[in-house]
Formats: C-alpha cells, sequence, structure tokens
C-alpha cells in the first residue's frame, strides 16, 4: 500500500537549495570583475537571493544556479567592479 | 477520591492531571469557572503551567498552537462566539496536526445573543479535522479529558480533540465525581514527545504551503488519521478502564437497546434524561432505548449501524440544526443507515432544546409517541407559535 | 556546495527579482543567528519561502494564519519559559505591513501588552503585495493599488495617510521601537542586534521596496528605498523605554518629487503640483516632529 504523508507542511532546513531560480535570468546577469574589489561586502549584504559568496577582495562572486539577474549588487557597487552582462 | 463539585471545577482538576505546560484563554460564559480555576490553580503554586491571558479567543488558539508546536502540551478552553472566533486557527491546528485538546462549554450561537446551552457552537467544527466527544455527565467530562490527550497524541492519529460539555447543565452543574490519581493518570498517559517541533537543533519549518500537488494528500493524511482514531478511542477506553477501574469514554454507549423497537440517539447531558424516560417507559412495558454518541468526529459509522440495524424506529434528538437542511447527526446517521440491511423502518429528526430551552422528560416521552406515526425529518420539539 | 552559502535563509525561494523583503529578512535572521525561531504571518514572505516540501529557512520556522504570528509567538514564548530555555533563545515574529497594521494589529497589540520577550518585525512594502497590490493600511498617501486605482471619475490614489504604526507600538510603552529600511543594510543589522538584547516586546518596522507594486526596475530597490529617507517620507528612529532616542539626520533634505518620480504607483500626481505640495507637508511635518535636520548652533 502506498504511504500516506502526515508530514505535509513540514519541511526541512534550507532545502530551496533544490529550486535553481537561475532559470529565471532573461536579460542579463553580474559579472564580477575582480579588479578593483575593495571587500565591503556590500554585495553580499543586499542579494535579495543570498547566492553571494566571497571572503576578500577580489574573491566576490554569485552562484547563477540560483542568481535572477536583478542587478542590485552591479547598482551598488561602490568601485563598479560588477556588470551586468547580456544572457 | 470523590468529590462533590461543580462541572468546571472537575475540568480544571482534570486538566491538571495531565499536566499541560501552557494554558491559554479568553472569558466567555459559560467556560469562565474552568480558566478561572485552572489560573488559581496555578496562582496557589498547585499546578506548574504558563498561563496566557490574552485578547481574543483567536489569539488564545493562536498561544497554544505555538507552544504546542514548540513541543509543550497545551490547553485552552472556550464556547459559543468565541468558538467561532477561535475556529479559522482550529481548522489550521488540525491542519498543522498538532495533538492539542480544548474544551468546549455548549453554547448557542448569535443572534439573538443567548448565553444557554445548546450544540450549535462546536458543530460549526465538525468538518474541521478535529476529533469531538462530547459528554453525558461530569464523571465522563473528567474522563474524556484525560483520555483526551492520549487520543490526541497518538502517533497514527496526531489531531486535535475538543471535549464538547453542555454549558450551564455541566459547566456550572455539581455532582459527585471521581478525580483520578496523578500517579494513575502518569502511568495512562505519558509525557508529550512531538517530533516534528521548533527545536534549534533539529530546524524545521513548520506549515509550509501545499500547492495542488501536494494539498490533497495532506487532507486524505488526516482523513487516514480519522479512521485510525475510530480503532484507537476503543483501545484507550479499555486501557483508561484497566487502570482506573471504569467504563467510560470510547464511541457510543447503547442503553437498553438490546431488544428494543425505539431508539432515540442522542448526544451530551441530555441522554440522562432520555435515559430516565426509557427506564420509564420499559418499566410500562415499552421496548425504549437510547444510543449514546460519545465520538461524534471521526463519526462511528459501522460502529452506529451495528447498534441500530435491528431497530425499527430511531429518532435523532439534537440540540443542533443545520439550517435549511436538517440537524446534523441526523443527516450524518440517515446518510450511514439508508439502503442498509435491516429491519430499521425511519429515522426520525428532532430539533430541541436550542438555547438553553429545558428539555422534559414529557417532550422526550412526545418524541417517542411521535415515532410510532409518520417520519419527520427537521421537527422542532416544544415549539411556541403564535 | 549548499555550506558556501553562510545564510540562515537560503536561496531557492521564489521572491521576484530584486525583492527587498527578501533582503531586509536574511539581513533580519543572519543577524538573529541559529538560536532563534521565527513565526510567520502569511504573506509575500512566507508564500516565497516555505512551498512545500522545499523551505529557505535555516532556522526553527512556522507558518500558521495571516494575522496570528504575534499570537503564535507568544505561545512559543510561554512554552519556552516553561520549558527553562526562554533565555537562550530569540524569537521572532513577523509579517508584512497588511499582516501587521491592519489584520494582525490585535493580535500584535496583545502581545506588546503582555510584555513578551518577542522581536516583532514588520516589513512595510506599503501594500498587499502578495494579493496583487491591494491597499493597505500603511500604503501612503496618493499611491495607486489595485484597491485604490485611478480611474476616469476618481483620479487620485489612495485618500488617507499612513498609520502611524511605530507611535502606536510607542504607546504600548514598549522598551524598543525602531523603524529602519533595506537601503541602509548595515542599520537593519545594528538595529535588529540592539533589540535582540533587550528583554520584553520590540518594534521592528522595515520600509523594504517592492519592485512589481512600486513600479520601478528591480535593480534600483535599495536606491528607492534610500530615497524615502533622504526626502523625508520615511524617518528612521529609534524610541528606547518612552523616548526618542535616535534618528538618521538628513544632511541634504531631497525634494519629495524625486522620490515620487522613481516609482510608476505616483505617476499620476507627477503633473499636479497641489498634489506633490501635500506629500511635501508629510515630508516636512516629519521633518519637524522627529528632528530630522541637525540645528545649526
Amino acid at each position: 500500500m502506498a504511504k500516506v504523508k502526515h508530514d505535509i507542511g513540514i519541511a526541512k532546513p534550507r532545502s530551496s537549495l533544490n529550486n535553481k531560480t537561475g532559470s529565471w535570468r532573461t536579460e542579463a546577469r553580474p559579472k564580477f570583475l575582480q579588479k578593483n574589489c575593495i571587500g565591503c561586502k556590500i554585495c553580499l549584504l543586499i542579494c535579495p537571493e543570498g547566492c553571494i559568496t566571497g571572503e576578500a577582495k577580489n574573491t566576490y562572486n554569485c552562484d547563477y544556479l540560483y542568481c535572477k539577474g536583478c542587478g542590485e549588487c552591479a547598482v551598488i557597487c561602490p568601485k563598479k567592479d560588477i556588470e551586468m552582462v547580456k544572457e | 477520591m470523590k468529590q462533590f463539585i461543580e462541572g468546571s471545577k472537575a475540568v480544571a482538576l482534570a486538566v491538571k492531571l495531565a499536566r499541560p505546560g501552557v494554558i491559554s484563554a479568553y472569558p466567555i460564559t459559560p467556560q469562565t469557572h474552568i480558566v478561572e480555576e485552572l489560573a488559581q490553580l496555578i496562582a496557589d503554586g498547585e499546578m506548574k503551567a504558563e498561563f496566557v491571558n490574552v485578547e481574543s479567543e483567536h489569539s488564545a488558539a493562536s498561544v497554544v498552537l505555538g507552544s504546542t508546536a514548540t513541543g509543550v502540551r497545551s490547553f485552552t478552553a472556550t464556547s459559543s462566539q468565541g468558538f467561532l472566533l477561535m475556529i479559522e486557527v482550529l481548522f489550521n491546528i488540525a491542519g498543522m496536526r498538532l495533538p492539542l485538546v480544548m474544551t468546549c462549554a455548549n453554547r448557542a450561537i448569535s443572534a439573538p445573543l443567548n448565553i444557554w446551552n445548546d450544540q450549535q457552537d462546536s458543530m460549526t467544527a465538525r468538518d474541521s479535522g478535529w476529533i469531538q466527544l462530547y459528554a453525558e455527565n461530569n464523571q465522563e467530562v473528567v474522563d474524556l479529558h484525560i483520555q483526551a490527550y492520549k487520543i490526541a497524541e497518538n502517533k497514527e492519529i496526531m489531531l486535535p480533540v475538543m471535549v464538547c460539555m453542555d454549558g450551564f447543565i455541566l459547566t456550572h452543574g455539581a455532582e459527585v465525581v471521581d478525580i483520578p490519581d496523578q500517579t494513575l493518570v502518569d502511568k495512562f498517559l505519558p509525557a508529550f514527545e512531538l517530533s516534528d517541533k521548533l527545536d534549534i537543533n533539529n530546524p524545521k519549518t513548520l506549515g509550509a504551503f501545499a500547492d495542488p500537488d501536494h494539498y490533497t494528500e495532506a487532507r486524505y493524511a488526516m482523513q487516514v488519521a480519522n479512521d485510525n482514531a475510530l480503532k484507537i478511542i476503543p483501545q484507550v477506553a479499555d486501557e483508561f478502564k484497566k487502570i482506573f477501574g471504569r467504563v467510560s469514554g470510547g464511541l457510543i454507549e447503547g442503553y437498553r437497546i438490546e431488544d428494543a423497537e425505539q431508539v432515540i440517539v442522542a448526544m451530551g447531558s441530555v441522554v440522562g434524561t432520555i435515559k430516565d424516560v426509557v427506564d420509564e417507559l420499559r418499566a410500562e412495558g415499552k421496548k425504549a432505548g437510547v444510543l449514546k454518541i460519545v465520538t461524534y468526529r471521526p463519526f462511528p459509522a459501522e460502529v452506529v449501524y451495528r447498534a441500530l440495524k435491528d431497530i425499527p424506529q430511531i429518532a435523532v434528538l439534537e440540540k443542533a440544526v443545520s439550517l435549511g437542511a436538517s440537524g446534523p447527526l441526523h443527516i450524518d446517521l440517515k446518510s450511514v443507515l439508508c439502503g442498509r440491511e435491516g429491519k430499521i423502518s425511519r429515522v426520525s429528526g428532532f430539533v430541541i432544546g436550542l438555547g438553553g430551552r429545558d428539555i422534559t422528560k414529557n417532550s422526550i416521552r412526545e418524541v417517542f409517541d411521535s415515532l410510532s406515526k409518520e417520519e419527520v425529518s427537521c421537527k422542532f420539539v416544544g415549539l411556541k407559535l403564535g | 556546495m549548499a555550506e558556501a552559502f553562510k545564510t540562515l535563509f537560503s536561496p531557492g525561494h521564489t521572491a521576484c527579482a530584486g525583492c527587498g523583503q527578501a533582503i531586509a529578512a536574511r539581513l533580519v535572521v543572519d543577524t538573529a543567528g541559529a538560536n532563534t525561531i521565527i513565526a510567520n504571518n502569511t504573506g509575500c514572505l512566507e508564500v516565497f519561502s516555505a512551498k512545500y516540501p522545499e523551505t529557505a529557512w535555516g532556522v526553527p520556522w512556522i507558518h500558521s494564519l495571516f494575522e496570528n504570528a504575534a499570537a503564535v509567538a507568544s505561545g512559543i514564548e510561554a512554552a519556552l519559559k516553561y520549558l527553562g530555555l526562554k533565555d537562550k533563545i530569540n524569537i521572532i515574529a513577523q509579517a508584512g505591513d497588511g499582516g501587521t497594521a491592519d489584520i494582525g494589529l490585535q493580535a500584535l497589540s496583545g502581545m506588546w501588552e503582555r510584555g513578551h520577550d518577542i522581536l516583532y518585525v514588520c516589513y512595510d512594502n506599503e501594500a498587499y503585495m502578495n494579493t496583487g497590490v491591494q491597499r493597505s493600511g500603511l500604503t501612503p498617501f496618493e499611491a495607486n493599488t489595485s484597491t485604490s486605482p485611478i480611474g476616469k471619475i476618481l483620479a487620485t490614489g489612495n485618500l488617507r495617510p499612513k498609520k502611524p504604526m511605530p507611535e502606536i507600538a510607542f504607546a504600548h510603552g514598549i522598551p524598543y521601537v525602531a523603524t529602519a529600511s533595506v537601503g541602509y543594510p548595515q542599520d537593519i543589522q545594528r538595529k535588529v542586534k540592539k533589540a535582540l538584547a533587550i528583554k520584553g516586546p520590540k518594534y521592528i518596522q522595515i520600509h523594504v521596496s517592492c519592485p512589481l507594486g512600486w513600479r520601478h526596475a528591480p535593480n534600483l530597490t535599495l536606491d528607492v528605498s534610500k530615497l524615502a529617507v533622504e526626502t523625508g517620507l520615511y524617518p528612521l528612529i529609534e524610541y528606547e523605554n518612552g523616548k526618542l532616542t535616535q534618528v538618521r539626520k538628513l544632511t541634504k533634505v531631497k525634494p519629495v518629487e524625486e522620490y515620487l518620480k522613481s516609482q510608476g504607483r505616483f505617476k499620476h500626481i507627477l503633473n499636479s503640483p497641489d498634489a506633490i505640495k501635500l506629500i511635501q507637508a508629510i515630508a516636512d511635518s516629519n521633518i519637524e516632529k522627529y528632528g530630522l535636520i541637525e540645528k545649526k548652533a
């Protein structure tokens, strides 16, 4: 007999990682130039997806599996070290 | 220990024996004495629990939803309008499969405003997924509250349970009641363990929304849990009898129905009055009986059918009406008995005792008398028209 | 791979591109840390973060109904007290502006009045975005929403100013009330940290732009939110123990027109000097009331 699921509505922590929202991008993606980065971390802080990682200057990048291409990181980067490029 | 006490106080003592950690309530007549007593027990240090005084029944139910989800046994109680204000949360608690226990001190609903007893309030939650138990007297009130936690927390069930007791008649009526010993209750009811709870060491999400791919299965699982409850509720009653030496709870209780030709089906305190009438009729040589529905949800269809299949004349007597149709219990019973083998010739429906109208022995006799006439589906007993 | 993301609000959620609420929600939970339990009202945040069988949350998180997160959180707090765990765990209740200022206000008022040790966060995107941009009690004056639309006869947007939620919170005598803006991410972190160190009920209302509802490009979320602060329309303030203790001073006050023209929801008044004047008056009144400009000696 098929198993009855009595826990519908309960989800394992951070399981949304299974959902690759990068496919939503239609126009542009951020390119992390890693040239003039000062490591201020503001891009990481404000990414709505939380898909930017990096530890020190010129190491920041984003995971295109999740990036929806909103472009906020490129707008906020004080050194213009992130640019939006066509998909 | 036997005590001569008010029904509400008996509820409070029964709840105390179940050792809940959080109680939340908003006052409404006739539920008030229950929660006042619990607040006093806590204030006197006789009970260790957090009592949260809230600003509405909606929040009372939400508080105990939150505390149960954190893994702490909890309790709330309400009546009437409070019940209706709570109902959005009640459906949610059942859907989240949280094994909460509450008391519904049954009272009429507005308009017109009326604080007295009938069962129209809890009837509105019959489709909610809550298990509903209806008590006949205050001993049963005590026993059902203790059994309720054990039923709710059973891993095959995991549904909330409400114990329904007639407002004033039971809540404010004093009777001799045996309050069980704590040691026996502890033996009967183990400590509450919730596997899917709010726990920082195992951080789960509770209450994620389900799209059309999953929602049907969530509701199906609740239906399966209700089916499981039909098997488990009698087992809990058996275990209760073993430990406490008393028959209490279960799905139904038949009184002198074995050879009966006329049986009234009813729930709650009115059953006591019907039993008295049955005894009188039996003394007069009439084959009368009464079938008490203890567990109204899940509806014990097969058990009810087996109990009634050879009874020619059946009446459903209820303190509720599904306006525009007939009494809810009558509708349920019709669907169970319709087209089945047996000697049943009629299943009449009677609405009685709304808004606290006294139910006299005479009015019950009238119902028995009218059973030999044609079938009625929604007859209001004792109407004062014109 | 997943471990590369050091956040308790994981990628893979389904917020719109550029969602201000997603940014603020991450800042809040990551500042609070893993020893946190969250109760979330129904709304955008709940829907885009917890779609069975997936969830973005890395902390214990519960959603019950639209209006009861404050009461559910009160129950969680009572349970933790009973278990003796209260001092080790932060409790956050959170909701959008409709869930907070409209349908959830009664439960929230109860939570404040009872003094529960809970941080309540309102993500204020100024309308019911989840259901399609309907007007809420926190929709600003003149905003064009789907239930305060610009019509052929009735050519004004929302007719009422925002409900003064921070003042309503303040009037409950709770120890900490603050406003914040997604335009100032570090300020959000600071305020959440500060709030969680205070015992008792706390309220933080974060202005979060919604590109879809406010009608601006998704890459301008922070800039637009910032403009609300820089014009005086969304003052960033802190009340502590019954006193206004801090405000974000404005070095150069921008005219409200700059904020209004950055979004489609105010397009209908851009050629109406009278309407703009009325909105400028709201900003001027905020500047005066909260002392947003440093007074020269």
